[in-house]
Formats: structure tokens, sequence, C-alpha cells
């Protein structure tokens, strides 16, 4: 099997109202370096070896998993878990 | 006229939709569960508000992939009005057959109030019994309404005429106050208002009535031929 990790976020440019309310509080509690705070998404799933993982993985995100409007994606692929 | 009230998981504002055809335009509608639907006996859909599927992954993505859909898009395609509402816009922004997606409120809160609306347009068939630049009071109840798209796809909709309905006084952060927005051909309108909310005195405002009468009386010229 294959571990598939996807990271969704929202597009550079797009107002993240979440984001911005968690980096005021992390700002306010003591952490007052952070900056470019984004909340996203992250999606973990198996497929079977022989799936042709980046081409589904990208198919799944440009379907569904992610909106292209405001989104975009990265993922990762860990060869050989077994099952 | 028949009109159906598509329901999904999760739905919520499909009874409010049934009551306002039923009750307050004095049409007949149904409730259709989304698995398995026919679609092809109705002259008008409506994508009712809620939650569908729980508002999992995004507002509206999953009930946007659901085979009722395909049959949405090529009753869309043929000129049947189609009307989102709320989560029923959500999905079809999801869904493309209208452009740009919903964001978070900009001030992150559910909001649940009445809110001014300016009719852009009247010369759409879901405005026509409206004045051009007419003032409605029409109920909002959305954490994510905040209408977003890029620079171009704005301009086109300007340019295209396709910006239907704005807040006289912007709630959520929506681009260009944009609350509700028809495709080019006119027939799909998708907008984060409940006019189904509005359709008596006794509901507040009786303002959203005449967007289920436009509707009626394009259909009645369209198909309905008296000698």
């Amino acid at each position: 099997m294959k571990k598939v990790r996807i990271f969704i976020t929202l597009k550079e440019g797009v107002l993240d109202p979440q984001g911005k309310a968690v980096q005021e509080a992390l700002q306010a509690n003591g952490f007052p370096e952070v900056a470019d705070t984004r909340v996203g998404k992250y999606i973990e799933m198996s497929l079977s070896d022989s799936a042709d993982v980046a081409q589904e993985v990208q198919r799944m995100c440009d379907k569904l998993l992610a909106n292209p409007v405001m989104e975009e994606y990265s993922y990762t692929v860990e060869e050989g878990i077994k099952s | 006229m028949k009109f159906a009230v598509i329901v999904f998981p999760g739905s919520n504002c499909d009874r409010d939709m049934y009551h306002a055809v039923r009750d307050g335009l004095g049409e007949e509608a149904d409730l259709v569960w989304y698995e398995n639907a026919n679609l092809a006996d109705y002259d008008a859909i409506l994508l009712p508000g809620g939650f569908s599927y729980g508002d999992y992954l995004r507002s509206g993505a999953i009930a946007s992939v659901s085979n009722v859909l395909n049959q949405i898009k090529q009753k869309a395609e043929t000129g049947t009005p189609v009307l989102g509402v709320c989560n029923g816009f959500q999905i079809l922004l999801e869904t493309g057959l209208l452009p740009g997606a919903m964001l978070r409120n900009e001030k992150l809160k559910f909001m649940c109030h009445y809110e001014t609306l300016v009719v852009e347009r009247n010369d759409t068939l879901f405005t026509s019994g409206y004045e051009k630049g007419q003032e409605i009071q029409i109920p909002i109840a959305h954490g994510e309404g905040n209408y977003y798209c890029d620079d171009a796809t704005l301009e086109t909709l300007q340019q295209n005429n396709q910006i239907v309905f704005t807040y006289k006084n912007n709630p959520n952060g929506s681009r260009a106050n944009i609350a509700g927005i028809v495709n080019k051909a006119g027939n799909v309108l998708g907008m984060m208002p409940h006019p189904e909310r509005a359709v008596e005195d006794l509901l507040g405002s009786k303002d959203g009535l005449a967007l289920f009468q436009s509707v009626l009386h394009h259909w009645r010229e369209m198909y309905v031929t008296t000698s």
C-alpha cells in the first residue's frame, strides 16, 4: 500500500479570516513573531500499489478534495506501507 | 407550474422553499430526494439551503458531485430555471454552474438577520417583478457567504451583467457586495439571502414573493398560450 498525505490551503492572496484570527490569538498569547498564518485541511488515505498515485491524487483533488477557485494543494506519497 | 425542491441529507430549508411555492405562489411543488431523482417533468429546480452532508470538506462540495447534479446541469442547459439559495448557491458554485466560491464570513460569525438587497437587474426571469434599483428586505442565514472570485472573473461578471442582487450594507465581506448572480444565459440564479423566508407579512417581509412570481410569469409567457 501507499500512504498519501494531502495538504489543502487557501491560495496566496485569498483572505483567510480563520488564519488571521488564529494568528491574532497567538500574538496576544506571547508569540508576537508569528506571521502569515494559514489554516488548511489535511487528508490522508491509503492507495493500492497498482494505482498511478500521482495522477489519481491530482484527479481527486481537482474533482473534489480542493476547490481550485480559492484553494491550492500539495501531497506526499510514502511507499511500501504493509497492509 | 411544477417545481422540484431537491433534498440532500442535511438540507434544512427545503420545507420553507416548498411552503413558498405551494402556499405563497400557489403552484405545485415536490420535495425530491436526491437519490434516484427523476427531474424530467419539472419546470423549475430549487436547491434549498441547509448543510448538505454536514458541510463536510467544503459547503456544498459533496452534494455538487452527486448524480442529481448531472441532471440539473442538463436541465439548466436547456433553459430550465434553476434557483440555488444559500447552501444551494454554494452547490451551484462548487459544481461550476456559476463562477466563484464561498469563503467564511469576514468576521467568522454565523449571521442570521434581515439585510437590504438592491435589485441590480430586473430583466432576468427571476426578477421581472421588481423595479431596477429597488431595495428589498430578505433574511440571510449563513456562516460562509463571503463571495470570492478573482479579478478576471469579477470583470466577466460585470461585463456580462451577471450580478443580480447586491447587499446595501455588505454583512460578510463579499466581493463587490455580491448577494446573487446568474449564469450567462440568465436561467441559473444563486443567492445567499433567503427569498423563500420572506413570502408573507407574518414572516416580517414578503419581498421574496416577487422572485417566485417572476419565475411563474416567465413560464406562462413561454409555455402557456391563450386563445
